[in-house]
């Protein structure tokens, strides 16, 4: 048994790859692409008649994988199925960092999780809490009750969005400049910063347009995207190269950090870096450039 | 008798001067006496040498019950010639106790397996094994123990005496009527004839087996008509898709490309990656995949790869049409692109394998060799290498050009995954030692670098450049954490193959596999 | 657990292993296949009899046909065929009790 570090609602995760739950092979070593998140799939990826299986592999797996540094979520069945609940007692019995809830369309969906959450922590004498949860919003519906559903509850840490279903509903199709999925994107974003948690983009599922899916990464990037959901090792290394800091913003949140801090010190709480205003306000995305920097190996400094 | 890499070699193998493993440059110094065919005198002249049949070419040159004939093996798993010609002798002929002694015998083959088991064919010489053959001669099927040897092994047993070839058999995508052959301009070109030079030097009796008669005389010729005593003319020699691939692709695999990068970097931290530099690589996805991190380091730093040998395939033509690599010298063609440039783009020259890698003849090319990256199936703690034996202990592979590019090259790294479904690839004991560990500088897998102690200086360098190195037992243990310790095979006496060094000691033996029963 | 008609669970790929199981005739007998039978035989054997013995069953005939998997995708795939010969696998599955 390797037993997990507690899981952390505010983390890196730039990069979130699909990996079926029936196929041990793969999952056994992927961390060590460097991903930020693993997303273990008892939904699509698993057949309808072998969910149960599903579940003896996905205990297993989660209690005796190494999985570094690596976060582990698992995609449960939808709330419409008769599969959730079983899902759920199994991925807190297992250890699993958290919950992504398919199809969520309010805070109720959100709600009835936490609950059979909670009664499956306490069944199997995991802290209560613990367990964190994703949605994954997949219809207009969804996208509309944006903000309820990522404000619903303090295990909430991030939402996404599926395109495939999305765009199925929207009776539209994959558009190369986004437009398709706009609306939808900055309405999910804006509900999941006013409520303080991360926003994912879907995944680019074709493997052979390496322009398309470039262009879209840099595109999620522009639009404030904290990660970007995969289906494809191959995938990893572009999403960790665009998302990087460039080395002009980490020196200057380096500036601001050890510019603050010492000012601070000294009773100072507004001041001037290379002629602009800098307050309290610019430190929480000055450490977070240097986290993420730190991530991609490009700050090695001790200022967080 | 115990030898220089631990390994028991029986008492009974060691007779007519045969020794046990010493080292590396054991005989160096020493002299050999080279062997010489006996040859029929063709003075009357003669306007074709063509015969109908496999058949008649084998009456022409007199064989019989006992013979050593030998193949090569530039059809790879396309070649059709050796089961041709082992069915022409044995059904048509009725001819038993043969010795097959080929470069290499492989998935092609397997009606080979049919020949060992009837007791037709009592003894195989080669470097590779595979498929149906290699399961039943680990199960002890085959009269005589197999001796394996590696490429540069071969030439030099064959130069010495050791190995007296009766008949050299030789596929030819083109010859003409007396027998001058080559590799291309045919409908199953191969590129390099490479390995078949030696043999047709050394035979006492040499037939050209060819789908393509061309114009006399078919210059410049890689087998001569000087050599040869008979032709024959089949419909195929090969199934050409099988022979050459369409161009290699690198691969899109990321963990292959991240091992491959990992590789460039290791190069580019040596002092041996200066202008002017040599390199061989092998063409599985991390090996090949290599060659496109590497073209970064050399664009980077503005110098170019002085020469490349080996078996050669598309990536590196490339290289040599863009001027990044002097010259190509070539022992054998992997794809189309190769078979198509090899004697027409400049640069790009044939050798043979003894040219190549004979540790007997006074210096092959792999004694100016620079790097070398190579796979294989399995590493111990002691950086010893197999490439014949899966883990389950069954012959299924090949020596190769292994264990000469280790010995000659002065970087030698092994890129290999740390496990392949439930096969830890780095372990307690290798199965079979192909490549000694004292000529294996530097493992990259997956899952971390190890250095050869033996080479501190390497160990100075990764460090410089803050490339990451565990030793050897963390990357074993990480193995057998993930996969199981797995037991220890269980042998019988029975010795199946032996394993002869590039020098002609013993390196290792195969014994029969004792299976596991519930 | 007694078991009440014939199950599968798993499959041939790969770094997977399909499991049969079916009512025995008194007593525990297995047929085993492996790719890698030589190296692993004797730790599959163990990791298939201990499963189940840990879920009480002692009475089966169960065949195992493994490509190479490990010892936590063997576990699954023995438990989820004797849950599926007594029509239990779906739900209230005793996570971190037998199932561990």
């Amino acid at each position: 048994m390797i037993p997990r570090p507690k899981p952390e609602r505010f983390r890196l995760r730039r990069t979130m790859i699909f990996m079926s739950a029936q196929k041990p092979g793969l999952i056994k070593d992927a961390y060590i692409y460097g991903v930020d998140s693993i997303m273990l799939d008892l939904e699509d990826a698993v057949a309808e008649n072998q969910k149960d299986a599903a579940r003896f592999s996905l205990y297993h797996a989660l209690k005796t994988i190494d999985y570094g540094d690596t976060e582990v979520i698992v995609r449960i069945n939808g709330l419409d199925t008769p599969h959730w609940q079983e899902d759920i007692r199994v991925c807190v019995a297992g250890g699993a960092d958290g919950i992504r809830i398919a199809k969520c369309e309010s805070a109720n969906d959100v709600r009835t999780v936490e609950a059979a959450v909670e009664a499956a922590e306490r069944e199997f004498g995991v802290e209560v809490g613990r367990t964190l949860l994703m949605a994954a919003l997949e219809s207009p519906k969804g996208i509309l009750n944006a903000y309820e559903i990522c404000a619903a509850s303090d295990r909430m840490f991030g939402v996404a969005i599926s395109g495939g279903d999305f765009r199925k509903c929207m009776q539209t199709t994959f558009q190369r400049d986004g437009i398709d999925m706009v609306t939808a994107r900055g309405m999910m974003l804006m509900a999941a910063r006013a409520a303080g948690i991360q926003c994912f983009d879907t995944v680019f599922t074709n493997l052979d347009d390496a322009e398309g899916f470039e262009a879209e990464v840099r595109q999620n990037k522009a639009m404030g995207f904290d990660g970007k959901s995969l289906i494809n090792p191959k995938q990893i290394r572009l999403v960790h190269e665009v998302f990087a800091p460039t080395e002009k913003e980490v020196i200057q949140a380096e500036k601001i950090v050890r510019a603050y801090r010492e000012q601070s010190a000294a009773g100072v709480g507004v001041f001037t870096v290379d002629g602009k205003m800098i307050d309290i306000a610019f430190i929480p995305g000055a450490e977070r450039t240097l986290r993420l920097a730190r991530a991609c190996g490009m700050y090695e400094g001790d200022l967080v | 008798m115990k030898n220089a890499v631990g390994r028991e070699i029986p008492d009974f193998l060691l007779v007519n001067g045969k020794e046990v493993y010493q080292g590396k440059n054991y005989m160096d110094g020493k002299y050999i006496q080279k062997a010489s065919p006996r040859t029929r005198r063709y003075e009357k002249p003669q306007e074709s040498k063509i015969v109908e049949t496999l058949a008649d070419a084998l009456r022409q040159c007199g064989a019989r019950d006992g013979m050593t004939f030998s193949f090569h093996h530039h059809l790879r798993d396309g070649d059709f010639v050796v089961n041709m010609v082992m069915k022409a002798a044995i059904e048509e002929l009725g001819l038993k106790d043969l010795t097959i002694a080929a470069t290499s015998l492989g998935n092609a083959h397997d009606p080979i397996a049919d020949y060992i088991e009837q007791g037709k064919v009592i003894g195989i010489q080669t470097s590779g094994i595979r498929g149906r053959m290699g399961e039943v001669v680990s199960a002890g099927k085959l009269k005589t123990p197999a001796i394996i040897r590696s490429h540069g092994g071969r030439p030099r047993a064959i130069e010495g005496g050791e190995v007296h070839i009766d008949i050299a058999f030789v596929a030819a995508p083109t010859s003409d009527c007396v027998g001058n052959c080559r590799g291309i301009g045919g409908k199953s070109n191969c590129g390099s004839m490479g390995y078949a030079m030696t043999d047709a030097k050394y035979a006492d009796h040499v037939v050209v087996v060819t789908d393509c008669l061309v114009d006399f005389p078919n210059m410049p010729a890689s087998v001569e008509a000087i050599d040869v005593d008979a032709v024959v003319v089949v419909d195929s020699i090969g199934n050409p898709k099988k022979i050459a691939s369409a161009a290699a692709r690198i691969s899109q695999n990321p963990r292959d490309l991240m091992m491959a990068e990992n590789v460039a970097h290791v190069i580019a931290s040596t002092p041996y990656f200066k202008e002017g530099f040599s390199f061989q690589t092998g063409v599985g996805g991390p090996s090949l995949a290599a060659n496109l991190f590497l073209e970064k380091y050399m664009d980077e730093r503005g110098i170019k790869m002085g020469w490349a040998i080996g078996g050669i395939c598309g990536p590196m033509v490339e290289l040599l049409k863009k001027g990044k690599v002097g010259k190509v010298i070539d022992v054998q063609d992997f794809d189309l692109d190769a078979v198509n440039s090899i004697n027409q783009t400049p640069n790009h020259f044939e050798m043979s394998a003894s040219q190549y890698a004979n540790p007997a003849n006074k210096g092959a090319f792999v004694n100016k060799l620079d790097f070398v990256v190579l796979a294989a199936l399995e590493v111990d703690t002691d950086f010893n290498v197999n490439v014949l034996t899966g883990s389950d202990g069954v012959l299924r592979g090949a020596p190769g050009g292994h264990p000469d590019t280790a010995a000659g090259s002065k970087c030698c790294i092994i890129v290999t995954p740390l496990i392949r479904g439930r096969m830890a690839t780095v372990c307690e004991h290798v199965v079979t030692v192909t490549t000694p560990g004292d000529c294996v500088d530097v493992v990259v897998t997956d899952y971390g670098i190890a250095v050869n102690p033996l080479r501190p200086d390497l160990i100075e360098c990764l460090d410089k450049a803050g490339i990451k190195h565990v030793p050897i037992e963390e990357l074993k243990e990480k193995a057998y954490s993930l996969v199981g310790r797995p037991d220890d095979l269980e042998w019988e006496d029975k010795v199946v193959a032996v394993l002869e060094a590039r020098d002609g000691t013993i390196l290792d033996v195969v014994r029969k596999i004792k299976p596991y029963t519930v | 657990m007694e078991i009440l008609k014939p199950a599968m669970a798993g499959t041939l790929e790969s770094s997977d292993a399909q499991v049969t199981v079916e009512p025995g005739e008194g007593g525990v007998t297995l047929e085993l296949h492996s790719s890698v039978m030589n190296q692993y035989g004797r730790q599959i054997k163990a990791t298939v009899l201990e499963t189940l013995e840990r879920l009480g069953v002692d009475n089966v005939r169960v065949t195992v046909v493994d490509k190479g998997a490990l010892d936590c995708t063997l576990k699954a795939r023995v438990e989820c065929a004797v849950y599926r010969s007594c029509d239990m696998s779906q739900a209230n599955i005793p996570w971190g009790g037998v199932i561990r």
